[in-house]
C-alpha cells in the first residue's frame, strides 16, 4: 500500500474518532474536575462530588422516576400496537398495505410539536365533554404524554415487527394448522416465539425513544417534570458538571450493557458454529465459564460497583479548601493592590486633575469600560469582577467557586 | 377400519377468470398410494390444499371419510400435509417438533416425549429427538416431517413434492422409503409430484393433469402402456410422436398418412376415428428398432447423433423434419458406431404404436 496514503487514511480515521468520542472523553474528564463549570482546564480537584450533586437533586430525579413510568407505559401500548399493525399489514392485498402503511408512518414525519400540542387540544376535548373523573384522567401530564408518544413511537415498533415479519415462513403457520393448532395456538407457539427477538428491540427502542423525547414530551407532560425535560431546563438555567456525572452513569450503563451483549453473541456464535469443543477458550472449564455472558456482566458490575464505593470513599474536601484558600488569597492579593492604587490616585487627585478622572466624569455609555477600566494598573473607580453581572450566574467568578450544592 | 377415502365431486377452483381446478371427479381408496402427476401450474398443488382444507373448492364437493369438508378448517380434517419445503419448526427440538400434533391437543409432557420416540424408531432415527432440526441432513428433515404429519395418526397424508429438494441419491432411496411406511401404517397417501419416475414407482394408481383437467387416472403401467391422451403420452416417459391424418380403421389398427409415409398403430380404446381426422402416433424409444429392409410400418431416416449411455444407446434420427428417438440395448459385442447422417430404416410392431387424437402435448 501506499505509504501516504496509508498516512492518510489513519490521520482521518483519528480525526473520525475524535469528532466522534472527543466530545465524550471531555464531558467524562469534567465529571470529576471540582470546578464549578464543566471544563478540564484549570484543572482544580479530583472529585466525585458531582455524582452527589446530581443524585441530590430532587427535580432530575423525580423526572427520572416519571419518565420510567411513562417509558412502561408507553412499552405496554405500542408494542402491541405495532405488532398488530405490521401484522395487519403483512395480510393485506398489496393497495391497502400501501395505503396503511402510508397512515401509519405519518406520525414519524410530523413534528413532535404538533404532536404534542394537539394532543393535549384532543384529550383536554374528550376530557372536558365527559367532565367528572374522566377529565382528570384524560388531563394527566403521565396519561397525555403516554398518549402523545404512543402516537408515534408505535411507528417505530411496527418498523422492527414488519423487518421480522418479512423473514416470516408463512407455511409455517400453515403447517401448524394442518398438525392441528387452533389460529390462536399457531400465533403462540409458532409466529410469537419467532418474533420473540424483534419483540425484545421493539421494547428496547421503544424506551429510549420514549425517555429521550423532549419536543412532544415538554408539551403533553403540563406542568410536570420528564427526565430529558428536567434536564433541558437545567441547562437553560446554568449548567454544572453534574450532568457530565450523568453522562458518565449513561456511558457506563451503555458499556456494560454492549459487552455483555458482545459476549453473549460470540458465545452463540461458536455454539452454533458446531466447533465449540475445538475452541481453545470453550474447551477450557475455566475460560468457558469466564466468557459466559452471566459471568462477564457480573464482572462489570463488580468493577462498577466497586469504582463507585472507592469513588464514594474519596474526599476531596481537603483538596478543595486548598483551592478555596489559594483563590481567596488572590482575590485578596487583588483587593489589596486595587486598595493602594486608589490610595496613590487619591494622592495625586490632590495635585493635580489626572486623565482618568476627567474620563470617569465624561457620561459615557459603556460606564466608562473603555477608559482603562480593564487595565489592573489603571486606577477604575469600580471594583471590578464580583459585582459584574454575568451571564453565566457569575460562574467564572473567582470569587464564587466554592462547590455549593444546588 | 377406518373409511379413509377421498371423494372429489366435481370440483372447479377459480381465481378470478382463471380455472385452476376444473371439474375433478375421482375417488381416492382407503390405504391407497395415489399421486397426482403434472407439470408445475397444472393445479395440482391446489387440488392438495383444496383437500387439506386451506382453501374451499369454488364448485362440487371434498369428502372425506364420506363426509362433507365444505366449512371444515384444515386443524378439524383428518388429513396431515407434507410441505414442499417441510415447514419444520427451526425454533423447536426434533421431538418437539414432531410432538407438537399432541401438544396443541393438550397431551401431557410425558406423553408426548413417549410418542415422539415411538415415531423416532418407525422412521429409524432413534436417539435424535433432542437435536435441533438445523443439524439434520435433508434425508433427516424428512422423515422427521413424515413422523410430525404421522404423530396424531391421520386417515390422509398429502404430501406435495417432498423429494424436490433431495439429491438424486437419496430422492431413490427415500421412495422406497416412503412407500414402505405407507405400507407399515396403511394410512392413504396422496402425493403431489411432476417426476414421473416418482409418481410411477411409489403409487397404486396415478392421476395427469394438465391445465387443471385430470386427463387420465390408472395404474402406473396402464399409463405408461395405454395413455388416453396425446398429452399423458408424450409427458409419461419418452415418445416419438409422429402427426397425420387417418387413412383407414380395421379392427383395433388405425392408418395414418403422415409426413414419414403411411404408418399403423393401435387405436387407444378401442376408439373410433373417422377418415381424415388429424392424429397422432406414438412409439416409445425401446420400441423403435434399426432394421435392413424397408416393408410396412418402417421409416427411412438419418441419423443425427447417438450417444452411448452404458446398458443402452441413444440415437436421435430425422425424418422429414420429424425428429425420432431410438433407444438401443447394448448387447455387449462392440459395434462399429454409426456415422452422423447415415441412413436408417426403423422399424416397429403397430401393436406397440398408439395413434391418439391430435391435442396439447408436454414441453420438452
Amino acid at each position: 500500500m501506499n505509504p501516504r496514503g496509508s498516512v492518510f487514511s489513519a490521520a482521518y480515521a483519528l480525526a473520525f474518532f475524535t469528532f466522534l468520542f472527543g466530545p465524550l472523553i471531555i464531558m467524562v474528564i469534567t465529571a470529576f474536575n471540582s470546578s464549578r463549570f464543566p471544563r478540564v482546564t484549570p484543572w482544580e480537584c479530583f472529585t466525585t462530588g458531582w455524582f452527589n450533586v446530581l443524585i441530590t437533586n430532587d427535580r432530575l430525579m423525580s423526572g427520572l422516576l416519571s419518565s420510567l413510568f411513562i417509558g412502561i407505559g408507553v412499552i405496554v401500548v405500542a408494542v402491541p400496537v405495532g405488532l398488530a399493525g405490521a401484522l395487519a399489514l403483512s395480510e393485506l392485498s398489496a393497495r391497502l398495505r400501501a395505503t396503511l402503511y402510508t397512515v401509519l408512518i405519518v406520525p414519524i414525519l410530523i413534528p413532535g410539536v404538533v404532536l404534542g400540542i394537539s394532543t393535549i387540544v384532543f384529550w383536554g376535548q374528550i376530557g372536558r365533554t365527559l367532565g367528572g373523573p374522566a377529565q382528570a384522567f384524560f388531563y394527566n401530564g403521565y396519561f397525555l404524554t403516554i398518549a402523545g408518544q404512543v402516537t408515534f413511537i408505535s411507528a417505530y415498533a411496527m418498523l422492527v415487527f414488519i423487518a421480522r415479519l418479512q423473514r416470516f415462513d408463512a407455511t409455517q403457520t400453515e403447517a401448524a394448522l394442518d398438525l392441528g393448532a387452533s389460529p390462536g395456538q399457531a400465533f403462540r407457539k409458532i409466529l410469537l416465539p419467532f418474533l420473540a427477538p424483534a419483540i425484545g428491540s421493539a421494547a428496547f427502542i421503544t424506551l429510549l425513544a420514549s425517555f429521550e423525547n423532549y419536543n412532544t414530551t415538554v408539551f403533553t407532560i403540563l406542568s410536570g417534570n420528564t427526565f430529558t425535560t428536567a434536564l433541558a431546563s437545567k441547562v437553560r438555567h446554568g449548567t454544572d458538571p453534574s450532568l457530565s456525572a450523568l453522562a458518565v452513569i449513561i456511558i457506563s450503563i451503555t458499556l456494560i450493557g454492549a459487552l455483555t451483549h458482545e459476549a453473549y453473541i460470540r458465545r452463540k456464535t461458536l455454539l452454533d458454529s458446531g466447533k465449540a469443543e475445538q475452541s481453545a477458550i470453550f474447551g477450557n472449564p475455566v475460560l468457558r465459564l469466564l466468557t459466559h455472558p452471566g459471568a462477564v456482566l457480573a464482572l462489570l458490575l463488580c468493577i462498577a460497583g466497586g469504582l463507585v464505593w472507592l469513588g464514594s470513599k474519596h474526599d476531596s474536601s481537603v483538596c478543595e479548601a486548598g483551592i478555596l484558600e489559594e483563590k481567596r488569597a488572590i482575590q485578596r492579593q487583588l483587593q489589596e493592590e486595587q486598595r493602594s492604587r486608589i490610595d496613590a490616585q487619591k494622592k495625586a487627585g490632590g495635585q493635580t486633575q489626572t486623565p482618568a478622572e476627567g474620563g470617569a466624569g465624561n457620561p459615557s455609555p459603556f460606564g466608562g469600560a473603555f477608559t482603562g477600566g480593564l487595565a489592573p494598573e489603571s486606577a477604575a473607580p469600580e471594583p471590578a469582577a464580583p459585582s459584574n453581572p454575568s451571564p453565566f450566574g457569575g460562574a467564572f467568578n473567582p470569587g464564587t467557586l466554592a462547590p455549593a450544592p444546588e | 377400519m377406518r373409511n379413509r377415502t377421498v371423494l372429489l365431486d366435481h370440483v372447479s377452483i377459480r381465481f378470478g377468470d382463471f380455472t385452476a381446478v376444473d371439474n375433478a371427479n375421482l375417488k381416492i381408496d382407503s390405504g391407497e398410494f395415489f399421486s397426482f402427476l403434472g407439470p408445475s401450474g397444472c393445479g395440482k398443488t391446489t387440488l392438495l390444499r383444496c383437500i387439506s382444507g386451506f382453501s374451499d373448492p369454488t364448485e362440487g364437493k371434498v369428502l372425506i371419510g364420506g363426509k362433507d369438508m365444505k366449512g371444515v378448517g384444515p386443524n378439524k380434517r383428518p388429513t396431515a400435509l407434507i410441505f414442499q419445503h417441510l415447514a419444520l419448526f427451526p425454533l423447536m427440538s426434533v421431538a418437539e417438533n414432531i410432538a407438537f400434533p399432541l401438544e396443541v391437543r393438550g397431551a401431557s409432557k410425558k406423553d408426548r416425549r413417549k410418542r415422539a420416540d415411538e415415531l423416532l424408531d418407525m422412521i429409524a432415527l432413534p436417539g435424535i429427538g433432542d437435536k435441533k432440526v438445523s443439524e439434520l441432513s435433508g434425508g433427516q428433515k424428512q422423515r422427521v416431517a413424515i413422523a410430525r404429519a404421522l404423530a396424531v395418526e391421520p386417515d390422509i397424508l398429502l404430501l406435495d413434492e417432498p423429494l424436490s429438494a433431495l439429491d438424486l441419491k437419496l430422492r431413490q432411496h427415500m421412495r422406497a422409503e416412503l412407500r414402505a411406511i405407507q405400507q407399515r401404517v396403511g394410512v392413504t397417501f396422496i402425493y403431489i409430484t411432476h417426476d414421473q419416475g416418482e409418481a410411477l414407482t411409489m403409487s397404486d394408481r396415478v392421476a395427469v393433469m394438465n391445465s387443471g383437467v385430470i386427463e387420465q387416472v390408472g395404474a402406473p403401467n396402464v399409463i405408461y402402456n395405454a395413455p388416453r391422451t396425446a398429452f399423458v403420452a408424450s409427458f409419461v416417459g419418452e415418445n416419438n410422436a409422429i402427426s397425420g391424418k387417418v387413412a383407414g380403421q380395421t379392427e383395433g389398427m388405425v392408418t395414418l398418412n403422415t409426413p414419414v409415409g403411411p404408418v399403423s398403430g393401435r387405436a387407444a380404446g378401442g376408439r373410433k376415428y373417422k377418415p381424415g381426422e388429424q392424429c397422432s402416433l406414438f412409439i416409445r424409444p425401446e420400441q423403435l428398432t434399426l432394421t435392413g429392409e424397408a416393408g410396412p410400418n418402417t421409416i427411412s431416416a438419418t441419423l443425427r447423433s447417438q450417444a452411448f449411455e452404458g446398458a443402452s444407446t441413444h440415437l436421435l434420427a430425422d425424418c422429414a423434419g420429424t425428429r425420432l428417438r431410438l433407444s438401443q440395448i447394448n448387447t455387449g459385442a462392440a459395434a462399429a458406431p454409426l456415422a452422423p447422417g447415415a441412413a436408417l430404416t426403423l422399424a416397429f410392431a403397430p401393436e406397440h404404436a398408439t395413434v391418439l387424437p391430435a391435442g396439447p402435448m408436454a414441453s420438452e
